[in-house]
């Protein structure tokens, strides 16, 4: 991965921030994105927290990657999140490789990139940075948080330790402490990595080789969690790549394994292998309750935030169960929770979609926020 | 709106808080939100219905009643609303016991099987009643436990739930179920509505 992150917009915190890991940093540089114009009331402002391979290019084209940014989807003009209506802000986060403080940043001290001296990070880190663009953009309450997956586990981050400073919330396909399950995967995840001899501790930048098999082996692994068992069977089933031909070798006979080959090789072109590991890390870290002495509920004990949860019936990544656990949870508080799980054969990946009843929720739900605040105004 | 949310929308107070059980489209949340500031949540077990309430911009989660009570502190709501719906769960008197301890106040109808109609196409017909209060088949109706006026309030007495309100409808007419005029009352309404502790 070699790529120039000159040119996009970047926040340098100068405050410091304390971490989770004991660590203090200062001085470093957030790496934005938004979409849409803040109003002047400054209240129609959406942050949305992006997911492990996300970045802060929502939608139109990524101007590194010149891909379709990772939510076009949900999130433009006349979308489920609407840009002509909401200032949509995204911000990669810490630990990532879009231009925020991440691994691939060079470390003062030694004049050398971080690799892995860089600082383990946690979603609670993540998002107390982006708190920090909040405050410099002037805005003091937003009009929502969302995201999926890690984006979903800011989505609570955030409202625990912001009870009031956003009207509402919708984390979708998410946990609030990361399973066992979950750990497995990403742990295979960051093996793959370590066991390329590329990856040299994690000092690759050193010898211009990168650790693209390790990486590419990961995100292989990653993606099939992303994708359900009957998603897959009626898109691939046995499908092969040339018609009526087993090569009786080991190249991709199936349609599904040069499926998966090609997700691993486009992604290294996009994604640090540093990065992984620590966001990965991030995740596993990620553990909510835990921070509440094992009581979900108390996390939300203050909160003045509307919420509407969303989950899918096929992902069994962040399975309904889980995302269920959040609801009783803000029940239990007495919060103002809504709660729905879409019907969908697309897994974790639903979020990602084009589900329509999911979009529809959305957007939906949003507007709903937008009129409540709007006719407040009013009166 | 239909009478018999007027009915209980008159019954709860201005800006209480309020559950409402089986909310299916949100209407009496709705009316209970705009109209008397009340703080509203919902359960409905039916998708769509839930997505046609948060679109409104309503609060309410996807889930069956007799699963999901438990997750609700005690006192937590000023009422708890079940229009309609207590004859339908596999064990309504759990369900009755979940929804008085989570609220302060519970208001409950009940469709009444000993109306006059229902008496009569059994006793003459000889076949499961279908009214506009009942009006599926026998082999689809997702009831399960019907009861009568007379029924629900011996439940109360037995169970030593305090009744604090019984009222009826009769042909979208309300009136007040006494000692007196219960025997009448239970052949004559077609609901009954209970405020009870």
């Amino acid at each position: 991965m070699n790529r120039d992150t000159k040119n996009i917009k970047k926040l340098i915190v100068n405050q410091s921030l304390d971490l989770d890991c004991g660590k203090t940093i200062k001085n470093f540089p957030l790496a934005y994105e938004t979409y849409g114009t803040l109003n002047k009331s400054k209240t129609n402002a959406v942050l949305i927290f992006h997911a492990l391979s996300g970045d802060q290019f929502v939608t139109h084209i990524n101007p590194i990657t010149k891909m379709k940014g990772w939510w076009t989807i949900a999130v433009g003009p006349g979308k489920a999140i609407d840009t002509n209506k909401f200032f949509v802000i995204c911000v990669n986060v810490l630990g990532g490789c879009m231009g925020s403080f991440g691994p691939r940043e060079i470390n003062p001290e030694t004049g050398e990139l971080f690799g892995t001296t860089f600082p383990v990070i946690t979603i609670k880190d993540m998002v107390k940075a982006q708190n920090y663009l909040l405050e410099h953009l002037g805005i003091n309450k937003l009009l929502a948080v969302t995201g999926g997956s890690m984006g979903g586990m800011q989505v609570l981050q955030f409202t625990s330790l912001f009870p009031d400073k956003t009207y509402s919330a919708i984390p979708i396909a998410c946990s609030a402490s990361h399973s066992a399950q979950n750990i497995a995967l990403n742990e295979l995840g960051r093996q793959a990595i370590m066991a390329d001899p590329n990856w040299n501790k994690g000092n690759y930048f050193k010898t211009n080789l990168s650790p693209n098999k390790g990486l590419a082996i990961a995100r292989m692994v990653a993606h099939i969690t992303y994708l359900s068992d009957k998603g897959l069977q009626e898109k691939f089933g046995r499908k092969l790549q040339v018609k009526g031909n087993l090569k009786f070798s080991f190249d991709a006979d199936f349609q599904i394994e040069s499926y998966l080959r090609h997700q691993g090789s486009v992604f290294v072109d996009r994604f640090d292998a540093n990065s992984y590991l620590y966001i990965t890390r991030a995740m596993d870290y990620f553990d909510l309750t835990k921070q509440f002495d094992g009581n979900l509920a108390s996390a939300f004990e203050k909160t003045k935030t509307k919420f509407c949860v969303i989950s899918f019936s096929s992902d069994w990544l962040y399975p309904t169960r889980e995302n269920k656990e959040i609801v009783i949870a803000l029940n239990a508080c007495g919060a103002n929770v809504g709660f729905v799980e879409i019907n969908s054969d697309k897994g974790h990946d639903s979020f990602l979609l084009d589900v329509p009843e999911f979009l529809k929720t959305l957007n939906e739900f949003l507007n709903s926020i937008y009129n409540e605040i709007n006719n407040e105004k009013r009166i | 709106m239909k009478k018999e949310f007027k009915v209980i929308s008159q019954i709860i107070q201005n800006d209480k808080r309020v559950l409402d059980i089986g909310c299916g489209d949100g209407t009496l949340m709705e009316y209970l939100k705009f109209n008397q500031q009340n703080d509203v949540r919902g359960l409905e077990p039916q998708k769509d219905l839930v997505q046609k309430c948060i679109a409104k911009g309503l609060s309410v989660i996807e889930g069956n009643a007799e699963k999901e009570l438990i997750q609700f502190p005690k006192k937590s709501f000023d009422y708890v609303v079940l229009s309609q719906t207590l004859q339908a769960f596999l064990f309504p008197d759990k369900v009755l016991e979940q929804l008085l301890r989570i609220g302060k106040q519970t208001i409950v109808s009940i469709p009444n099987f000993g109306y006059w109609k229902v008496r009569l196409q059994l006793l003459f017909k000889g076949t499961m009643p279908m009214t506009k209060n009942l009006p599926n088949e026998w082999y689809n109706t997702p009831n399960l436990h019907m009861c009568t006026i007379q029924d629900f309030v011996n439940f109360c007495n037995k169970k030593n739930i305090q009744i604090d309100k019984s009222l009826c409808l009769t042909n979208e007419k309300i009136s007040e179920i006494t000692n007196s005029n219960m025997i009448y009352k239970n052949i004559f309404s077609q609901l009954g509505i209970f405020l009870i502790q």
